[in-house]
């Protein structure tokens, strides 16, 4: 799905949107290469819009994490991104794209299938099957169809290596992955996406359940995974947004704040409402 | 010096004793319960035990299982009360030359119940396999891949509704559609009945099945329907979400997710329950007596000239024959036997069948848990 469906109305990403502040901010890094480009795009749960308007580019193997108070619409938007939302029968796109590799994703000749395969995802609660942990990492890959004993056990340890996880669960690979402990189970649930050799990893809340440690090793994790995949994070903590992102985007009752470098967004935020939301005057 | 005046002495105050009267009403209700059970269990099994059990090896009355109903005479001859099955008279009677005795008769009370045996346990085996077949695919689509729109409110008004619906309702109605009306397909046009002809001398003729396993696990399965639906959508909806948006996030199609990481989770619980109905529906009377059940019929289900014939033939039935026996027969000392007989024999399989669906459960149960 890379090139061959691209949109007739696409244009280059750097002309693509209307110049709002919070696009401005996000081309201060003109090099760096664009992976998923939303264009004024408004979201409705029924008759009730969750998303206004919302124009934001991301960059390719960069960490952007997405903040505010809960209910902003940062889960939405990013649930968006590997259209999870379909699962959801009074979700509905309004007016707006997304585009990833360039290609608008809800265009009829997109495949939602093979969108998923690029665009892993973690979720906020650690969701390992109940298989074991063998299975659980192979799972992408066997409901494509790959059951190369071979293969399968190369992928396996080299996603587990991917996900820091290896040497804790080597030596018992075929018990349950509910056997681990909850970080374990997080870096597992990273390890079953990189399986499939996504481009871009969302993550919705990974370490909202672990304790600090753990969160600490989910973090170091998303540093070293960061210079092969394209990181979307959502987090309700700003000081994880602040340790582990390069790009920061502050969402507020479902309208795009502010969207610039992490260190602007911390040290010099242009909005008063995120200066506001960062010093914890509310949310 | 005195111990200061106790501050928590009881008191007598109204509301304590109304407590207490309503507390020993609900008490004595669930007592109730227990009371009217021990009474239907223990009858039951007092009587239908001294039938199906003996004092002698093998301990179980094995003819009683083993045999088919036969009429029992009660006469006197030579001074002596006796009592005997149809071919024992008949054969008694050619041994002492042909005489005529006259003797009182019960039909079904001498022999045993094996027929009713096998047909209640045919109809259930069918009637079971169809009700899971439709209603786990029902609980899918339903739970899985509907909208939640009007028509599936719709969808599930009309299951409860048929979970309303008085047996012997569905039993008239499996008259009319299986027994009277279902096509099947003949070598000749029946002038009896509209037949559409499909070619190469065969017609589709809307005779019906007539009164057949086949109408009556399709009546069963119906009338269990409600509760394999109900109990398998609950099932579905306990396996955590979590597990379908991890598969489908990893782009498995919807029916990968739900085949490889929801069925095999919410099977235990469907199994369970709905075996659980089945059985229930399996001890009905009304569906079967117009659909499938004869009173008597010589013939065992598998004495048949082809095998498909199997399908289309009655059978005897154990909530039928019980139904008979204690109602077009005299209840006296010698129908007794068959009467409490035939009801334990049937709380037997009934128990059974609830019994391997918690196994099935607690086995199952052990293999997947989250």
């Amino acid at each position: 799905m890379k090139n061959s469906l691209a949109e007739p109305r696409m244009n280059p990403p750097e002309t693509s949107h209307v110049p709002t502040p919070a696009t401005l901010a996000s081309t201060d890094d003109a090099t760096k290469q664009t992976m998923i480009e939303v264009e004024k795009l408004d979201f409705f749960y029924g008759a009730s819009k969750a998303l206004h308007d919302i124009s934001i580019n991301i960059a390719a193997k960069q960490v952007t994490a997405f903040i505010g108070p809960s209910g902003c619409g940062k889960s939405t938007l990013l649930r968006c991104f590997n259209r999870m939302n379909d699962l959801v029968d009074i979700a509905r796109i309004g007016d707006g794209q997304i585009r990833i590799h360039g290609v608008d994703i809800h265009h009829p000749d997109v495949d939602v299938i093979a969108l998923r395969r690029q665009v892993g995802m973690v979720f906020q609660k650690s969701n390992p099957f109940p298989k074991s942990i063998y299975e659980n990492v192979t799972y992408g890959l066997l409901i494509q169809g790959i059951n190369d004993r071979k293969k399968l056990d190369e992928v396996v340890e080299k996603s587990l290596r991917g996900a820091a996880l290896w040497d804790e669960v080597k030596d018992r690979l075929h018990t349950s992955g509910l056997g681990l402990s909850g970080g374990q189970q997080q870096r597992l649930c990273i390890a079953r996406a990189i399986a499939v050799e996504p481009s871009i990893i969302l993550m919705d809340e990974p370490c909202s359940a672990l304790d600090p440690i753990a969160t600490s090793k989910v973090e170091e994790l998303i540093q070293q995974l960061k210079g092969k995949y394209t990181i979307v994070i959502v987090t309700h903590n700003m000081q994880q947004a602040g340790r582990c992102s390069d790009q920061t985007a502050f969402f507020y009752l479902g309208k795009l704040i502010e969207f610039a470098k992490t260190e602007k967004i911390f040290t010099n935020p242009a909005q008063k409402q995120t200066e506001d939301y960062i010093t914890g005057r509310f949310g | 010096m005195h111990a200061p005046a106790n501050p928590f002495t009881v008191q007598k105050s109204s509301s304590r004793t109304v407590e207490r009267v309503a507390f020993g009403i609900f008490r004595s209700a669930t007592y109730f319960i227990l009371v009217c059970a021990s009474c239907v269990f223990g009858l039951i099994l007092f009587k239908g035990g001294q039938t199906v059990f003996q004092t002698s090896f093998p301990f179980v009355n094995v003819p009683f299982l083993t045999q088919a109903p036969e009429t029992l005479y009660v006469f006197e001859h030579d001074g002596k009360k006796m009592q005997m099955g149809d071919k024992e008279f008949r054969a008694y009677k050619e041994k002492l030359g042909g005489v005529e005795i006259a003797a009182e008769s019960y039909v079904y009370s001498s022999g045993g119940i094996f027929p009713c045996i096998v047909g209640t346990v045919l109809l259930v085996v069918g009637s079971m396999a169809i009700a899971l077949f439709i209603g786990i695919s029902s609980a899918i689509y339903l739970n899985e891949y509907s909208n939640q729109g009007r028509f599936v409110h719709f969808i599930r008004l009309a299951i409860l509704n048929l979970a309303g619906v008085p047996s012997i309702v569905f039993g008239l109605f499996g008259l009319g559609l299986f027994v009277l009306f279902m096509p099947m397909m003949q070598n000749f046009d029946n002038p009896a009945a509209p037949s559409i002809p499909v070619g190469f001398g065969h017609f589709l003729n809307f005779s019906g099945w007539g009164v057949s396993l086949l109408s009556g696990w399709f009546t069963l399965a119906f009338m269990a329907l409600p509760v394999v639906i109900t109990a398998s959508e609950e099932s579905l909806k306990a396996v955590p979400m979590g597990f379908r948006e991890g598969s489908l996030a990893l782009g498995a199609t919807k029916w990968q997710s739900i085949r490889t990481n929801v069925l095999p989770y919410a099977l235990p619980g469907m199994l369970t329950s709905s075996i659980l109905g089945i059985a229930r529906v399996a001890g009905e009377t009304a569906p079967i007596m117009f659909t499938a059940a004869y009173v008597v019929r010589d013939k065992m289900p598998w004495d048949v000239d082809h095998a498909l014939d199997t399908l289309f033939q009655g059978v005897m039935a154990l909530p039928y024959h019980i139904y008979v026996v204690s109602s077009k027969i005299p209840q006296n000392e010698y129908t007794e036997r068959v009467q409490y007989g035939a009801a334990f024999v049937f709380l037997v399989i009934v128990m059974g069948i609830a019994l391997t669906s918690i196994f099935l459960r607690i086995k199952m149960r052990n293999r997947y848990r989250w």
